[in-house]
């Protein structure tokens, strides 16, 4: 028993040094979606707060983010997450492409799919209130006409 | 204690599975969007021809959906999406190929959703879909007579459209639930 503990002891502190990448960058990005859109300051904070660590270049690391398995659990979300939107590099994409993300926005946060579940446990403040979603919804409705 | 040990090897091997998957899938898309552009304009018919397995994936996802199967349109999906990767769009006139490649990226998104989503995200991902196959068909034409048609129901109200060989009204938004709802808008003739 004291065998196995000390086992899983030197593995975890082992595993520690296994690199992850870092989901972050200094530079702001030319091509970000909140820079070119000029959204009003209450949404842009709303963006940020409940979509960047995910959908952007620059995730906001919670304490244990730099701990694995963690790291590598959310590592795999950050891929994922930009692999499907990277508001980070919004303006590559066509027009039609930007048109059909807004639509899959509206669509994924009135349906209550995103922010994810398993991501609000860790960030309840990013949570987004139904008045706040609303908002939400409204602004991005309008760059989609 | 064995078996502890074990379980975490596996949870660790798991989990860095995963992480090259992903890697993987970007490298496909990117090989995928290196196509030449070359100005040979083909022939209305050949580009007619070409759009045959793309139109007949697209209306499998949609008769996939009229029957609420969920299976059918999944499976639909991927054909089609792999339909619309091997599009040649080096044989159409070069000032639409921009907007040609700019389709097919977005329908080919639409086609790998519906193959790996539940019915209603489905039926999402279709609808916007049918704008983009339409848009298609006005550029490089159809093989076959399309009917334009919408239920002004769906999505709150705020209304869908769809493609379907035949006139007759069979709705793949809403499926057994309001499978009368909807009316041609405007017939796409060859």
């Amino acid at each position: 028993m004291k065998k196995a503990a000390i086992i899983i002891l030197i593995l975890g502190i082992g595993i520690q040094f296994i690199p992850v990448p870092k989901n972050q960058s200094d530079e702001v990005s030319k091509t970000d979606f909140l820079q070119t859109v000029e959204a009003p300051f209450n949404i842009q904070q709303m963006i940020k707060a409940s979509c960047y660590d995910c959908h952007s270049n620059n995730t906001n690391y919670p304490w244990y983010g730099r701990v694995r398995p963690f790291a590598w659990l959310l590592q795999q979300h950050i891929d994922e997450g930009k692999d499907e939107l990277n508001f980070s590099t919004f303006q590559e994409y066509s027009g039609r492409m930007q048109r059909e993300k807004i639509r899959s926005m509206i669509s994924q946060i009135s349906d209550g799919e995103m922010p994810l579940k398993e991501y609000l446990w860790m960030h309840p403040e990013a949570e987004l209130t139904n008045d706040e979603k609303e908002q939400l919804i409204k602004y991005l409705e309008t760059l989609n006409p | 204690m064995k078996t502890t040990l074990l379980t975490i090897g596996l949870a660790l091997t798991i989990i860095s599975c995963n992480n090259s998957k992903t890697e993987k899938r970007a490298a496909e898309t990117t090989n995928e969007t290196t196509a030449k552009a070359e100005n040979t304009a083909a022939s209305d018919q050949e580009g007619e021809k070409a759009i045959t397995p793309i139109i007949d994936a697209y209306l499998a996802v949609k008769n996939g959906l009229v029957n609420d199967n969920q299976e059918e349109a999944a499976k639909s999906g991927g054909t089609l999406a792999t339909a619309l990767a091997s599009l040649d769009i080096s044989q159409f006139d070069a000032d639409k190929q921009t907007e040609l490649q700019e389709i097919v990226e977005v329908a080919k998104n639409h086609g790998e959703h519906i193959s790996e989503s539940e019915i209603g995200h489905q039926r999402e991902h279709f609808e916007a879909l049918s704008k983009d196959i339409k848009d298609l068909t006005a550029i490089i034409g159809t093989d076959r007579t399309l009917y334009h048609q919408y239920c002004p129901m769906y999505n709150d109200n705020k209304g869908g459209m769809w493609l379907s060989a035949s006139e007759e009204i069979k709705n793949p938004l809403f499926g057994d639930k309001m499978m009368k709802c909807g009316k041609v808008q405007e017939v796409i003739s060859l």
